[in-house]
């Protein structure tokens, strides 16, 4: 590539970084987007929703020709017990006309979509290219070492979107290594169904789709979610857990996924399919309190790499896509100013806190430690539910008030008076 | 399904040098050996006294490098284009 400069670097071809390297090359700049993988989406994974918001506020109506899977009329909650689940859901046809809310997507297709508008806008997308290295003048990031030969890149600005996995954060000197209360581990399938098939069990109309977050059994007792998200031709299974609790389970994430999988609630869904694929990836959990120093002289952060994620919410794509698009709003007023120190830059950070980004995560700056302390909301409450629920739902000749009776009989047991009022006030304090 | 036929369905561009590097000194001292089971592909098997390490089948996760006690695995990305290829992601 030999020794080359540009207007900005982005390192990174998911949402955070494509989104800052579409808009940056829009507005006419020299922009190259370097991506690790052998295409863009290669080494990308989510549970796969992506909301249209955030992605319409960098390429208008793009549903229309975006490889999106299917739009999100319907979402559900399911707290499970070992062979029972206890549902709540949300379904509406406002849901499922446009503008729509949320699509599921497959990222290796959506990802690579992305990058060609990236490239039609004028970026330079070159993939197979790892960044080893910042290239420091002073205390400023001019540029890159990528694992190319003569492969040092400079530019004005590198925006650093490389994900949860963030080597490049690091040696901006921005975080300290990740701990393992930080990230979740998520694994994942895709597994095929038709249509047809796929229609008629989650009650859905034509390129309608759901969203099914699982609360409970599957994650065996530890800090995390399961979730079943209906794409046109297969659904993606899967389940997240702290990653600090995963390690001292000593259970393996392939037994808990198939564990998921054979679940009575679940392995009529799943019925007539075929694996198609097995992806594991890391999701930031840390919140408000994990999120590092977003800039340096010459550098953004953005994604996954910036630990913009919202866990309870499952929101991570909209703020990548946010923060890439803030990224790119920042460079852009740098260059009017003619400076890309952090005395510009640092309108970055502010920009974030104008936005739902940083305004969501402060309000639920708690939660991610509120649930590492309550255990309780995983292994009790949710069979606890299922066990009510199945008591006042037996007709059986019992009263309703004998049911009652029983029923908080039997949760006084396992969940003291007092136990339960704590939570439900550390829950309602979390959310202050 | 068994987790071989899983992996089997992936894409991967082996590089000739392992991309994860743990110190064995520190595995040595290392009791539990969590990593043999959180690691979702089953990297990390001990064979005997000796600990074998199967970075052809890496998901690139991260996991190893967060979850060891001793943070004793260096771990850097596959060179560009090698490791895994995800088809849906």
């Amino acid at each position: 590539m030999g020794e080359e400069a540009f207007d900005a670097i982005v390192v990174g071809a998911g949402p955070a970084g494509t989104s800052a390297a579409y808009l940056l090359a829009r507005a006419g700049w020299q922009v190259v987007l370097l991506e690790r993988g052998d295409y863009p989406g290669a080494k990308n994974v989510m549970g796969g929703i992506l909301y249209r918001k955030a992605m319409e506020e960098v390429v208008p109506s793009f549903w229309s020709e975006a490889p999106v899977e299917r739009h999100i009329s319907e979402q559900r909650l399911w707290l499970l017990s070992p062979d029972s689940a206890l549902s709540l859901g949300y379904k509406s046809k406002s849901l499922a006309a446009e503008p729509y809310n949320a699509f599921s997507v497959l990222r290796a297709k959506f990802d690579s979509w992305f990058a060609g508008k990236a490239e039609e806008a004028g970026a330079i997308l070159v993939p197979q290219t790892v960044v080893e290295e910042l290239i420091w003048e002073g205390d400023r990031v001019v540029g890159v070492r990528t694992g190319r030969e003569e492969g040092d890149l400079f530019a004005q600005v590198v925006v650093v979107a490389d994900g949860v996995n963030s080597l490049l954060a690091q040696k901006a000197g921005l975080h300290p290594e990740i701990r393992s209360h930080q990230v979740a581990l998520a694994v994942k399938e895709i597994i095929s169904l038709p249509p047809e098939k796929i229609e008629d069990r989650f009650n859905l109309e034509d390129g309608e789709g759901t969203a099914i977050e699982i609360v409970g059994d599957s994650t065996r007792g530890m800090v995390g979610m399961g979730f079943i998200y209906t794409n046109r031709e297969s659904l993606s299974l899967g389940l997240g857990v702290l990653l600090r609790d995963l390690v001292k389970s000593g259970l393996s994430p392939h037994d808990l996924i198939e564990g998921m999988k054979a679940h009575p609630a679940i392995r009529p869904l799943l019925e007539g399919g075929r694996t198609e694929e097995y992806a594991a990836h890391l999701i930031p959990e840390g919140g408000w309190e994990a999120i590092p120093p977003l800039f340096r002289n010459g550098l953004l952060l953005a994604g996954d790499a910036a630990m913009l994620v919202n866990g309870l919410h499952r929101e991570g794509s909209n703020m990548a896509l946010t923060s890439g698009r803030l990224a790119a709003e920042t460079a852009l007023k740098a260059k009017e100013a003619g400076d890309f120190s952090v005395g510009t830059l640092s309108a970055y950070r502010a920009a974030l806190e104008r936005s739902f980004t940083l305004q969501d995560l402060r309000r639920y700056r708690k939660i991610p430690d509120l649930l590492a302390t309550h255990p309780q909301f995983f292994t009790l409450y949710p069979p606890v539910l299922n066990e009510a629920a199945h008591e006042i739902l037996t007709v059986d000749g019992k009263s309703k008030e004998e049911k009652i009776g029983l029923i908080k009989k039997r949760l006084f047991q396992r969940l003291p008076r007092r136990t339960i009022l704590k939570d439900l006030f550390h829950l309602w304090r979390a959310f202050r | 399904m068994k987790l071989e036929d899983k992996l089997y369905l992936l894409k991967f561009k082996p590089e000739e040098k392992s991309h994860l590097m743990p110190q064995e000194g520190d595995c040595q001292r290392c009791q539990g050996r969590p990593c043999t089971t959180f690691c979702p592909a089953q990297v990390y098997k001990w064979e005997g006294e000796k600990l074998v390490v199967s970075y052809e089948n890496c998901l690139e996760c991260g996991s190893c490098r967060i979850g060891c006690e001793f943070t004793s695995i260096e771990w850097r990305y596959p060179r560009g284009g090698c490791g895994v290829s995800y088809r849906f992601g």
